[in-house]
């Protein structure tokens, strides 16, 4: 059983203790203890499984960020993007995404517990508690893409991608991090998935808005970027609060046990400052750069704080928190324009809040990390030694390019045979009408000039 | 019989809805619209773009009057509407050709009441 090397310590600590106590010789000192042995299993599995609640509700997160990001004429698309990419996620990681992501196997991939037979799991806690907390963050892994690419994406291609991507490419990168692969032998550290998760998403996002091309209009002839307004900011803030909700299971859970409170405290706290400043800071830059302080960018520099924080989240203090926050709030509105200089078109700035500041918040483990937080070696900043940061930079640089050609090849294969993007009349009229036959907004009159 | 349209801003309709019953003008459409005249637009800017906009808010009430009211109806839409200020609105009057009520089947001048 692949125990992750977080987890090392409080088991051998808890099973220290057991021994002494069995070593006491009293039967009842043993029954005690088994009995105890049961709590803290059944404390822990409670835990994932909260966790496991807690993620699976940032797909309603995820949802409202894009409905409220995107046109009205698109949002019953993207919806349903958002709802059957949970779904796909949660078959194709049952059918072989946990085989190959936590099965014994090799450096690169894991080959035993398809469809669960055979498989153990990898924590402390019950196979099915495990698995379902590690299915819903594959699930959000796949949905990152869909607020890339929304607004000109086929519904069809999607379901592929969607599949794809949580059957086999996420599980891969997690096999080499979480699941005994070669980055973790490195000692990667990438606590609760900046890189897993959050850099697969951004760079699988990258790639699919470049090959899928800008939406109609978003370019002008002479390449100024030209404004395609959200259509509901009140949405688009409730899905920034879930997320945020969410994100505490995200990050804290990711312990896979309750401890003695005071990791989970200390991830928790991480948590909210880094999203709070990425919050301000990105407000303030913003607010700097272009005059007026833009809701939508401001809670992008919050999404970028929580992505940013989620690899480091054990092994900082909290000072780093914010300093980590602070950059990825910067970062994340500078993200946005590179992206629209470069003509790649996101709608939702996927890529700035998830790539960039996943790949961000990976290399902050090696800057700020600590070795007395159980991180392999301390990071840059306490002695000087490049080591980890050096791991960290290789680590997400692999991952990286993985996804940049491993989802190239799906992109591509999929836009040659059923083809990637909707019809520009579809597009047009928006992909409600021509993908689903229904709007989202039934009775409304929708004024769109765009 | 004429159709007098008129655009005003959106925040006068209550005082000319007010002008108007005061006319005894009951009856009117009411619905939104964007336009701008010799107002300029103002910058709005998005994620870092700035852009802008052109089209301004509006409302555009449409009434039908027999001739002895026309008068009454501009001038009470007029004392609603007007600030001072560039984009107060204007006021088109049209020739009504001909008016019927759906309800009893009434044309002409009964019609409009």
């Amino acid at each position: 059983m692949e125990i992750p090397h977080r987890h090392r310590a409080r088991t051998a600590a808890f099973l220290g203790a057991t021994s002494i106590l069995a070593f006491s010789g009293t039967a009842a000192a043993q029954d005690l203890s088994a009995a105890m042995e049961e709590m803290r299993v059944g404390l822990d599995t409670f835990w994932v499984l909260l966790g496991a609640f807690l993620v699976f509700f940032m797909q309603a997160g995820f949802g409202m960020v894009e409905a409220g990001f995107i046109r009205a004429k698109n949002t019953c698309n993207i919806l349903t993007k958002n709802f059957l990419d949970f779904c796909m996620a949660s078959l194709g990681f049952f059918i072989c995404g946990y085989a190959l992501m936590f099965g014994s196997g090799n450096g690169l991939l894991g080959f035993k517990g398809w469809f669960l037979i055979g498989a153990e799991s990898a924590a402390d806690v019950p196979l099915f508690a495990f698995w379902l907390f590690q299915a819903t963050f594959c699930g959000a892994a796949a949905t990152i893409v869909a607020g890339g690419m929304a607004e000109r994406m086929k519904f069809v291609a999607y379901l592929i991608y969607s599949f794809v991507i949580s059957a086999i490419i996420y599980p891969i990168v997690g096999h080499w991090i979480w699941g005994g692969g070669w980055l973790s032998n490195l000692n990667f550290a990438d606590f609760a998935g900046s890189t897993v998760v959050h850099t697969v998403g951004g760079t699988a996002a990258l790639i699919g808005t470049f090959i899928l091309g800008p939406r109609c209009g978003k370019y002008a002839p002479d390449g100024k970027p030209r404004v395609i307004p959200a259509h509901s900011i009140p949405l688009a803030s409730l899905g920034v609060f879930i997320l945020w909700f969410g994100w505490f299971g995200f990050n804290t859970c990711s312990t896979l046990s309750v401890g003695d409170g005071s990791l989970i405290g200390r991830i928790a706290i991480n948590t909210n400052l880094a999203a709070a400043m990425g919050g301000v800071v990105a407000m303030l830059t913003v607010w700097k750069r272009f005059g007026k302080p833009d809701l939508s960018m401001a809670m992008n520099g919050a999404l970028a704080g929580l992505v940013a924080i989620t690899a480091p989240c054990a092994f900082v203090d909290p000072w780093a928190a914010i300093v980590i926050g602070s950059v990825a709030g910067y970062i994340v509105v500078r993200g946005v324009e590179l992206l629209d200089k470069l003509h790649i078109d996101d709608p939702v700035g996927a890529v700035p809040v998830h790539g960039i500041c996943g790949i961000w918040g990976t290399l902050a483990v090696g800057i700020f990390g600590k070795e007395s937080l159980a991180l392999a070696r301390n990071g840059l900043i306490y002695g000087g030694n490049p080591t980890q940061l050096g791991i960290q930079i290789l680590g997400v640089l692999s991952v990286a390019a993985f996804v940049v050609v491993s989802m190239g090849i799906v992109f591509k294969l999929i836009d040659v045979t059923i083809g990637l993007r909707a019809s520009s009349e579809e597009e047009l009229r928006g992909l409600d009408i021509g993908e689903h036959g229904m709007e989202a907004y039934g009775g409304f009159q929708i004024f769109s000039t765009t | 019989m004429k159709l007098v349209i008129t655009y005003i801003q959106p925040h006068r309709l209550e005082a000319v809805k007010a002008a108007l019953l005061e006319a005894e003008v009951h009856k009117m459409s009411v619905t939104n619209s964007l336009g701008c005249g010799e107002q300029m637009g103002y910058q709005e800017s998005y994620r870092g773009i700035k852009f802008e906009v052109n089209l301004l808010k509006k409302v555009r009430l449409e009434i039908a009057v027999n001739e002895n009211f026309l008068e009454k109806t501009v001038e009470a839409i007029i004392k609603g509407a007007r600030t001072g200020k560039i984009g107060d609105g204007k006021i088109f009057i049209l020739d009504l050709a001909e008016c019927v009520r759906i309800r009893t089947g009434e044309r002409g001048r009964d019609a409009i009441g």
